[in-house]
């Protein structure tokens, strides 16, 4: 599967709970760099979570999250819950971890170039006429080299989802995490999103993403992994596990979503 | 009445726009201040702190301004211990009560109108900033601030308006501002409406000027709000 047996990101018994609702009950995975991992599940599941607890956005209760052989510092807090140790370790791994949301979530006050010079020049320091650059590059790689002084309120969804992207890839992340990129997008807009991606994939870029897209999943992604009520169900590469997987459960999951797609 | 008359009294009131110009800059700016502090105590996470910004908010916001300056003036100098502390200098003159008490009102209203701004920065926006490993200071300085700055302008500018009509309060503490002036030549030429209505003008240009300068401050801040020009 993986072109290199080089870790990018490995977590191990991974667990979140929401007050009385546990999320993830022991989640552990690994990716190797060059791997792309569709992570499928249905609405509550915990798939979104487990995104998220892997850049802190959300804190995991427990677990160990490795990236690119650095493992964040976390320590116990009597309560249960966990809080990291050191927040320059956590805002430097982030700062490795490119996230892709489902809103876009671009900073509205800025232009997309200025989207995608701030965390480079601001966050990694680097020069300004080399971020702007690198930009300029990245914007014609996803298709939108004409929009750099567009505010994101003149573009259309799938535009926006493009700039983020190119926003994420201009910190020259290790991992790209995508949270749902195409569920706020009308059905017209998702394919240039998707094209984006496959671009990525096929360059290589370890990508993990959460996703509703069944063919992205099945054409795409090296390995899926389906999660149901906090726990991995099945995991494997997609030929195995669309063509027969010994789990019910992801059985009726990919019949449903092809009912609703039909 | 002819306009030579206009013109003497416009000439007066005009000689005491200085000091409302100095006590209006003076309590809005310190006020400001005041209301950053308030709105950071509100959001710090700490409860006490947040009950401290609640406490304030509530009896500044809750009690009529000019009791508020009586109770600094007219008040505080009741107090032997007050009168005997090193903060009597202070308390004595009637320009740093004027001050301090328009200061303590506006920074009430403006926390919350800080706070509102806050809490109108869209949450998504701060977690992309997050997601890219940005610091606090930074967050705050590149996103959170001037999201925030762009949602407080339009009620802001409204109460630095309000706050050039309190400053009238202040002729009622001895100083001899607009209104002071305004009341005087009135009782001097016994003219019931005209200095008023001069003085009133006065207030209103202010006002006017003010009123722009936060429509082209807000203008600038706002390219991504408005339609593009292609």
């Amino acid at each position: 599967m993986a072109q290199n047996e080089q870790s990018a990101i490995s977590v191990a018994n991974m667990r979140k709970r929401f007050g009385k609702l546990e999320v993830l009950k022991g989640i552990s995975f690994n990716a190797n760099e060059g791997d792309v991992i569709s992570i499928l599940g249905s609405s509550g599941s915990g798939k979104s979570t487990f995104l998220r607890c892997i850049n802190l956005l959300e804190t995991p209760d427990d677990g160990i999250v490795t990236v690119a052989g650095e493992t964040i510092k976390m320590r116990k807090k009597p309560d249960g819950t966990a809080e990291p140790i050191d927040h320059k370790q956590v805002d430097r791994i982030r700062s490795e971890l490119g996230m892709v949301f489902q809103s876009f979530n671009l900073w509205s006050h800025m232009t997309v170039l200025e989207n995608l010079i701030e965390a480079p020049i601001h966050v990694q320091k680097r020069p300004r006429a080399e971020c702007v650059e690198e930009a300029h590059a990245l914007l014609k790689k996803v298709g939108i080299g004409d929009k750099a002084d567009y505010y994101p309120a003149h573009m259309s969804g799938g535009q926006q989802q493009r700039a983020a992207i190119a926003r994420a890839l201009a910190m020259r992340p290790k991992v790209m995490l995508f949270d749902e990129p195409t569920s706020a997008l009308d059905p017209e807009l998702v394919g240039e999103v998707l094209r984006v991606m496959r671009a990525l994939a096929e360059e290589g870029r370890t990508m993990l993403v959460v996703t509703h897209e069944m063919s992205f999943a099945r054409d795409v992604s090296s390995r899926v992994m389906f999660l149901h009520q906090g726990l991995v169900e099945a995991e494997g590469p997609p030929a195995e596990l669309f063509g027969a997987s010994k789990s019910e459960r992801f059985r009726q999951f990919i019949s449903g979503q092809a009912h609703k797609a039909g | 009445m002819d306009l030579a008359f206009i013109a003497d009294a416009f000439g007066r009131l005009m000689g005491a726009l200085p000091l409302t110009l100095a006590v209006w800059a003076l309590s809005v700016s310190i006020g400001c201040l005041l209301a950053m502090g308030l709105t950071w105590m509100r959001v710090s996470g700490s409860r006490p702190l947040a009950a401290f910004s609640r406490g304030y908010i509530f009896v500044f916001r809750g009690s009529p301004l000019l009791i508020q300056l009586f109770a600094i003036y007219y008040g505080l100098s009741s107090f032997a211990f007050i009168r005997a502390s090193f903060l009597w200098p202070f308390l004595r003159d009637a320009f740093s009560c004027a001050v301090l008490s328009l200061a303590l009102c506006t920074a009430a209203y403006s926390s919350e109108i800080f706070r509102g701004a806050l809490a109108a920065v869209p949450h998504g926006q701060v977690e992309a900033a997050k997601a890219c490993g940005m610091s606090r200071l930074t967050l705050f300085r590149r996103i959170i601030f001037p999201i925030a700055l762009r949602q407080a302008l339009p009620a802001y500018s409204t109460e630095v308006i309000s706050m050039t009509k309190a400053t009238a309060l202040v002729s009622l503490v001895t100083l001899q501002d607009v209104t002071f002036v305004a009341n005087k030549i009135r009782n001097d030429l016994f003219l019931p409406y005209t200095p008023l209505l001069i003085a009133g003008a006065i207030y209103f240009v202010l006002n006017f000027i003010i009123a722009r300068a936060f429509v082209a401050w807000e203008f600038y801040l706002s390219a991504h709000q408005r339609r593009r020009v292609v």
